[in-house]
């Protein structure tokens, strides 16, 4: 019964709820980010989603698996059939052999995102009762979405002073009740960027964060694309039907 | 031919048809030429919006359907493969999730049009009460449709609401654990939640049929709150009201889309990303927005008998609406007084909705409590009262008279209008 109540203190902190932040009777706020794919016309930063991609793939897959996405997804932040089927390629995953016998194989486009751990139960055991929850939906399943996972990402501190935090926690500025069990995952350098771009945590928590707003939500500019037609073209069919209906009604009024 | 119906269509295969069943002469009679006031304002485009978006809302649930999975393991990530997946899979998740709070949305306007004219009163009763049972029925097949995604507002949302039953004295718990068809929310409740989501719409369809049945036997109520006194009153349904719905309908398919393409979530919850949990409960557990009127009414009181009773009432007092408003003036044009008092009455619920959505602490509980006594006032206490010292308006002698630059001609005799009709 113990054991039950500390899982589910721990997975309370792992997932975030603001019950922490409503027993300190604070509100946090998230500072609002400039994104590429925010606004009715935004679309996803395809160097930046890609930078992204390396450094889930470098730091947060280590823990944190995208179980709803493909490697085939990939190719919507602009890398090629041949780069996405040498990343899936470079990965072994889960199968039955031939002789029924689980075993693995070589990763294809088609293949979810391989998880790091092989069930929720075997990630808690790896870290102490805590979950370390999967990101595929994670920027729509908080409330400040991106500018929530940035600001996380980049809130890690010291603790104030009069400010302990519990053994195996660490202060972070914007989560709720300002201890995370998730340690800094960013430190400047963390990564080395092909490209050049200097690797700060600021650049890493922006790029990752863009990434993952990607594999949250992969059809948004399509869904976006299509909306500005769609828009354009009812105002368009509500301009003819009013002066459809003002003809029609013109002999009674 | 006997016991053939006479058919007026020239087409062959129509009158053919039309002979044997006279589906086209009853389109043509209800829809074509049927006499509709002719002072309708837009408001009177909600009906026929309604109409429409439950006609949305069981096409693209229908082909969701086909690609969900009804399992509490596998509910969730279903959702995502239809989001992911399904060839515009996510235009239909989210042209249905929206479409449920355009339909309350419609519905609300619709209900207030009715409540401001007051299209509730005779000979109207019936087809008022059966729009009070359209509600009830939306209301228990949007909450059950916001279970499916089983993520974490769903399981708890549910947990909350099928608990209220369990303040039913003896008989409570019972009920509780028949709901669930175990002793928690669990795989059977989510079952049985998604076959009567798929079964209640088309209930749903068939008391819509007896509202409209009702309707084209009394006629509409019009802005003015007077009955209709011969032909120079009305315009024939098409094309007059056909083009006016469709100037609505395309002004709420901006909105629509508005919604579906640009801000698809920002009605939702956020925790509903969240796969359910039974271990871990959310900080605030608050439903749809379009719940949350009711749902400050439910925790207004202290007990959790009370609450549940009241909140039932709040809606049953509505089908009871009719006799509780002793005017007999329906407009409220023509009502001062019951003008001021309706607006006062549409704060009150955007009040009770607001304290819904906010922690039941402080200042919320304080208002949500005014706000229920005084949504119950209005309707126990103030109507029944004011139609017996309302002075209203004079009140025009006819439709035409009054929206006809030429008065509409003379009036058919013995319809001269009377100061205070009794309409």
């Amino acid at each position: 019964m113990k054991l039950l109540r500390n899982i589910a203190a721990a997975a309370l902190l792992a997932l975030g709820t603001p019950a922490a932040a409503l027993a300190a009777g604070e509100e946090i706020k998230f500072p609002p980010q400039i994104w590429s794919f925010s606004g009715p016309f935004g679309t996803f930063d395809r160097a930046s989603a890609q930078r992204g991609f390396q450094v889930y793939s470098e730091v947060c897959s280590a823990c944190h698996a995208v179980k709803q996405a493909y490697y085939r997804d990939l190719k919507g932040i602009g890398l090629s059939e041949k780069e996405v089927e040498a990343i899936a390629a470079a990965v072994m995953v889960p199968a039955i052999g031939d002789d029924g016998a689980p075993t693995e194989r070589k990763g294809m486009p088609s293949d979810r995102f391989r998880s790091p751990y092989a069930n929720e139960k075997a990630a808690r055991a790896a870290f102490n009762g805590a979950y370390p929850p999967d990101l595929s939906v994670m920027i729509k399943a908080r409330p400040g979405g991106a500018d929530q996972l940035y600001a996380l990402l980049v809130g890690y501190s010291d603790p104030p002073a009069g400010v302990t935090v519990g053994d195996g926690m660490y202060y972070n500025k914007y989560f709720a009740g300002h201890q995370i069990a998730m340690a800094p995952p960013l430190a400047d350098g963390r990564v080395t960027y092909a490209d050049g771009t200097r690797a700060s945590v600021e650049q890493m928590s922006r790029d990752v964060t863009t990434f993952l707003a990607y594999i949250a939500e992969p059809e948004m500019e399509t869904r976006k694309r299509l909306g500005v037609k769609v828009v354009l073209f009812l105002l368009f069919l509500t301009g003819l039907t009013y002066a459809t209906k003002r003809k029609v009604w013109s002999d009674v009024h | 031919m006997a016991g053939l119906h006479k058919s007026e269509f020239e087409n062959p295969v129509i009158n053919w048809v039309d002979s044997r069943l006279p589906i086209f002469t009853m389109l043509q009679k209800e829809y074509g030429v049927f006499p509709t006031p002719r002072n309708f304002n837009y408001f009177w485009n909600f009906g026929a919006l309604a109409m429409i978006n439950l006609v949305i809302m069981i096409a693209t649930g229908i082909f969701l359907a086909m690609n969900y999975t009804a399992h509490k393991d596998m509910a969730f990530d279903s959702v995502e493969r239809i989001m992911r997946d399904v060839n515009w899979g996510w235009l239909l998740r989210y042209v249905h999730a929206n479409g449920a709070s355009m339909f309350f949305i419609v519905v609300y306007i619709h209900m207030f049009r009715g409540l401001y004219y007051g299209s509730y009163k005779t000979p109207r009763e019936l087809l008022w009460i059966l729009g009070v049972i359209i509600m009830l029925l939306m209301m228990a097949t949007a909450f059950m449709g916001y279970v499916l995604p089983w993520g974490q507002m769903s399981y708890w949302g549910a947990t909350v609401i099928t608990n209220l039953f369990s303040a039913f004295p003896l008989v409570g718990e019972h009920i509780v654990t028949w709901l669930w068809g175990g002793f928690s929310v669990d795989n059977p409740t989510l079952n049985r939640f998604f076959s009567l989501h798929y079964l209640l719409p088309f209930v749903l369809v068939g008391v819509v049929f007896l509202h409209i049945a009702a309707l084209h036997i009394t006629g509409s109520n019009n802005p003015l709150g007077i009955d209709v006194k011969g032909p120079q009153d009305t315009l024939p349904f098409h094309p007059y009201y056909t083009i006016k719905d469709s100037v609505g309908i395309c002004v709420y398919f901006i909105v629509f889309a508005l919604f579906v393409f640009f801000a698809p979530n920002y009605l939702g919850h956020a925790d509903n990303y969240i796969p359910a949990n039974p271990l871990v409960t959310p900080a605030h557990i608050v439903p749809e927005w379009y719940f949350l009127p009711f749902y400050a009414i439910l925790r207004s009181v202290p007990d959790k008998l009370g609450g549940v009773l009241l909140m039932f009432a709040s809606i049953g007092v509505l089908a009871l609406l009719p006799w509780l408003d002793t005017s007999p003036v329906r407009s409220a044009r023509f009502r001062p007084v019951y003008r001021i008092l309706i607006i006062v009455l549409v704060v009150t619920c955007v009040v009770l909705g607001v304290c819904g959505g906010k922690p039941a602490e402080g200042i919320w509980v304080v208002l949500s409590r005014i706000a229920t006594a005084y949504y119950f006032l209005h309707f126990l206490v103030i109507l029944p009262v004011l139609g017996k010292f309302e002075r209203t308006l004079p009140l025009p002698e006819s439709i035409s008279r009054a929206v006809l630059p030429t008065g509409g001609g003379p009036l058919p005799g013995g319809a001269a209008a009377k100061p205070m009709e009794k309409a």
